[in-house]
């Protein structure tokens, strides 16, 4: 942000961290990189039924550039894997990761030849939802948490 | 039902024709390799047979139960008869290559990219035998029993980056 380079007290940078990322957290762009059976989940989680813009997620967008929220719903395969490595790139900072049902938090049971054992293993990762797709309930908790995590981070930490 | 087609192929190519059986009506033929072009076209052109749909090919390994190791399967059906038939060709796993059926049916061409992928079995005279769901530079086939389970092959130049 370099906000905070105009600022010289303490006291004001640590309120001003507060704000930015008061915002931030409740304007969540997603892009969901989905890949299998678990888009589903996110289809229901996104629709008006579980309706997630009221958690201030509101919007996916298609395009990497315009999303600070890559949500990796599905399995990845090893020939994927440099694709979700680039879309990943091409997010602006600051960005965060969710890995969406156990294939993409673990590969999930195609433990074989050509499923990545996980996302963690390619790009970083904040939060990782388990099950098989797992509810709604349980994406909305995730965000939830994520959001906390957004809530505590340094403004220095994406500057 | 299909038991005519058999008869058929007996008539014409008893000395291709290795053994014979059936199940539940749908009739199996395991054939010599030798003459698998000649058979595939007969079973195409012939008005009462007239296989003109290559349903599914594929590849068995039986590594360890049965030699010849490898069995080339082809799944045909015949809009016009409405006759299934299934082949079976076995080859041995040092000369794992069969000739290929792209000038028959060119359905079967991403079938035998497939089979050659994923088995490691040839199909001669294919126009573009490469691999089709595994990357390029993946060694082994996958689907051979003796690949083992766990092994991984990760693509490690991720956007360039050697590792
Ligand atoms: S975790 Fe289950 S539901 Fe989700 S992509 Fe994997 S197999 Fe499909």
């Amino acid at each position: 942000m370099g906000l905070e380079s105009n600022l010289t007290g303490t006291f004001v940078g640590s309120r001003l961290s507060d704000a930015l990322n008061w915002a931030r957290k409740y304007s969540l762009f997603q892009y969901p990189f989905v890949t299998a059976c678990c888009g589903m989940e996110f289809m229901s989680t996104a629709c008006s039924h579980y309706d997630i813009s009221r958690f201030g997620a509101e919007i996916p967008r298609f395009s990497p550039r315009q999303a600070d929220l890559l949500f990796v719903v599905g399995t990845v395969s090893h020939k994927l894997a440099p694709v979700l490595r680039k879309v990943y790139e091409q997010m602006c900072d600051p960005k965060w990761v969710v890995a969406f049902g156990a294939c993409a938090s673990s590969g999930g049971f195609y433990d074989n030849y050509c499923t990545v054992q996980g996302i963690d293993t390619i790009i970083p990762v904040d939060v990782y939802i388990p099950g098989c797709p797992p509810r709604p309930e349980q994406v909305l908790d995730a965000l939830m948490m994520l959001q906390e995590k957004i809530q505590r981070e340094p403004l220095e930490k994406q500057a | 039902m299909s038991k005519k087609c058999v008869e058929r192929l007996q008539a014409h190519f008893a000395d291709q024709i290795l053994s014979t059986h059936d199940a539940a009506g749908d009739e199996t033929v395991v054939l010599k390799r030798d003459k698998l072009l000649d058979v595939l076209k007969f079973l195409r052109d012939e008005a009462d047979l007239a296989f003109n749909l290559p349903v599914d090919l594929t590849v068995v390994d039986w590594y360890r139960i049965r030699e010849p190791r490898f069995e080339v399967v082809y799944h045909l059906y015949s809009y016009r008869t409405k006759q299934r038939i299934r082949l079976k060709v076995p080859v041995d796993e040092d000369d794992a290559r069969v000739p290929s059926s792209y000038s028959i049916w060119p359905g079967f061409d991403w079938y035998e990219r497939e089979a050659y992928d994923l088995y490691g079995v040839v199909f001669d005279g294919h126009p573009n035998l490469k691999r089709i769901l595994m990357w390029e530079g993946f060694e082994g086939h996958p689907l051979r029993k003796d690949y083992p389970i766990n092994k991984r092959q990760p693509i490690t130049t991720l956007l360039g980056e050697k590792s």
